[in-house]
């Protein structure tokens, strides 16, 4: 497919997987946001993007002239896809979302932690006698990807395959569509499949939640309904995860400091996974704008898609003193990596958990370990962003 | 000192990020979807005060009032 011509003027023809963007977003945003609260490209068939945290909490909370019907900005609109409720706006989207909540509370997230630090030491295991790893191929991405299986009762030891459709659609697919497409077949064969399976032999996992689910009239979730949701939950269950413990433990490796703090004050670490949140947020969502409107003064065209950065508005500095440090003990932190308003990640507890977990037993085995000079720290491309390729040395500089 | 001081959580702004459950569990239960309200009539005991304001800092949607009696 086309690749993008490089950008040369940010302000006016803004690109989220130019190289650079992809590199170190951070003193790109600052300069767009010292600039206007919105700015606008002409690529991907136009697209605005909010640079300040009360512009994003506009947009967020405002689903009558921003739709969530496409939440991913791509080159092309395909037809619309639904994933309920990412891609629900009011009022289909809150009983979708309803369905989906009491399985992801803090308390039902809680009965899945031992068998996540038993994954995390079963992964360690396999490289700790080595002198270091890539953290991203070898810790971080297995993490969730397990974690998510187990909930929707799936195996295991199909990881890599969906760990394969994730980067087809969320990567490769934002310029090839027909690579988008055929991951999505895949998926949808795969679930029909499962479902299947459990008509013949019931279970209580996530799948059968949804198989068994009932709207307000009783009848059963339309087959579209359940497969989008499942497309959904395992894709948003993985790469955004992976990318945040990897961010967080790419911080640990670069920053001894707070490395050496959180192994001499264990309980400080639920404040650091807050930080780690807010300061390298993984997830960038969209909007499809429907209506006229004003976002911060600022004229919006329906047509446009709305590149929502999260990430962008956790480093505004009208709302977060030393925006752009890392600050692991910052007491006042209402950050927005997991949105604002009713598209609230459904998964943010499960994700909270995962990551104290996996960084807490990383440190309690691995406590000394950087960056391996010899080695490049390679990021994902374009709407969740995280490390990739996360070369680190175990032990102390000799 | 003041009086005492009392916590709610807005209903209608509530999204459950559970940020004050996670705070401030002495004030703040979920329900099983995961969204918050106060215990009780939210009157905050003696020496978790800062815990009330913690909550009401960390609130993303600015749900949590704190009113002083």
């Amino acid at each position: 497919m086309s690749d993008h011509a490089p950008v040369t003027d940010w302000v006016h023809d803004f690109d989220h997987t130019d190289p650079r963007w992809t590199e170190n977003p951070y003193p790109i945003w600052d300069e767009l946001r010292a600039t206007s609260p919105l700015i606008h490209t002409e690529r991907y068939l136009g697209c605005y993007m909010p640079t300040t945290y009360e512009a994003v909490k506009q947009i967020s909370y405002d689903t009558e002239h921003f739709s969530s019907r496409r939440v991913v900005v791509r080159d092309v609109r395909p037809e619309v896809l639904p994933s309920p409720p990412i891609t629900s706006d009011p009022p289909e989207h809150k009983p979708a979302k309803q369905l989906l909540l009491p399985p992801f509370t803090p308390d039902a997230v809680k009965k899945l932690e031992p068998r996540v630090r038993a994954i995390c030491n079963e992964l360690i295991d396999e490289f700790i006698e080595d002198r270091g790893c890539d953290i991203a191929g070898s810790y971080s991405k297995h993490i969730p990807v397990r974690t998510i299986a187990n909930m929707l009762g799936i195996p295991e030891a199909d990881s890599d395959r969906f760990i394969k459709w994730i980067h087809q659609i969320l990567e490769l697919g934002i310029k090839d569509q027909a690579i988008l497409m055929q991951a999505v077949q895949e998926m949808t064969l795969y679930f029909v499949d499962q479902i299947e399976h459990r008509r013949q032999h019931p279970t209580d996992d996530l799948i059968s939640t949804l198989m068994n689910a009932r709207d307000k009239n009783g009848q059963p979730l339309s087959d579209a309904h359940v497969q989008g949701s499942l497309r959904l939950l395992l894709i948003a269950g993985i790469d955004t995860t992976w990318s945040a413990i990897g961010a967080s433990l790419w911080h640990l490796a670069k920053t001894p400091e707070d490395r050496e703090r959180l192994v001499a004050e264990p309980e400080l670490l639920p404040t650091a996974v807050e930080e780690f949140l807010r300061a390298y947020s993984p997830v960038t969502m969209a909007r499809e704008v429907m209506k006229e409107t004003a976002i911060s003064g600022c004229p919006v065209k329906p047509g446009n898609m709305v590149l929502l950065s999260f990430p962008a508005a956790n480093r505004d500095p009208a709302v977060f003193p030393d925006a752009d440090k890392v600050v692991i003990d910052r007491k006042q932190n209402p950050h927005a990596a997991f949105g604002l308003g009713i598209h609230r990640c459904v998964g943010s507890n499960l994700a909270r958990m995962e990551m104290t977990v996996a960084i807490e037993e990383w440190l309690k085995r691995i406590p000394h370990f950087r960056l391996d000079p010899a080695g490049k720290v390679i990021w994902s491309e374009g709407t969740v962003r995280g490390p990739r390729l996360l070369p680190v040395l175990f032990g102390k500089p000799s | 000192m003041s009086g005492k001081l009392k916590v709610h959580v807005d209903q209608d702004r509530c999204q459950g990020h559970a940020r004050c459950k996670s705070l401030a569990p002495e004030l703040f239960e979920l329900d099983r979807f995961g969204n918050a309200h106060e215990i009780g009539d939210g009157t905050v005991p003696a020496g978790l005060e800062d815990k009330a304001w913690l909550a009401q800092a960390n609130c993303p949607e600015i749900a949590i009032e704190v009113t002083e009696e």
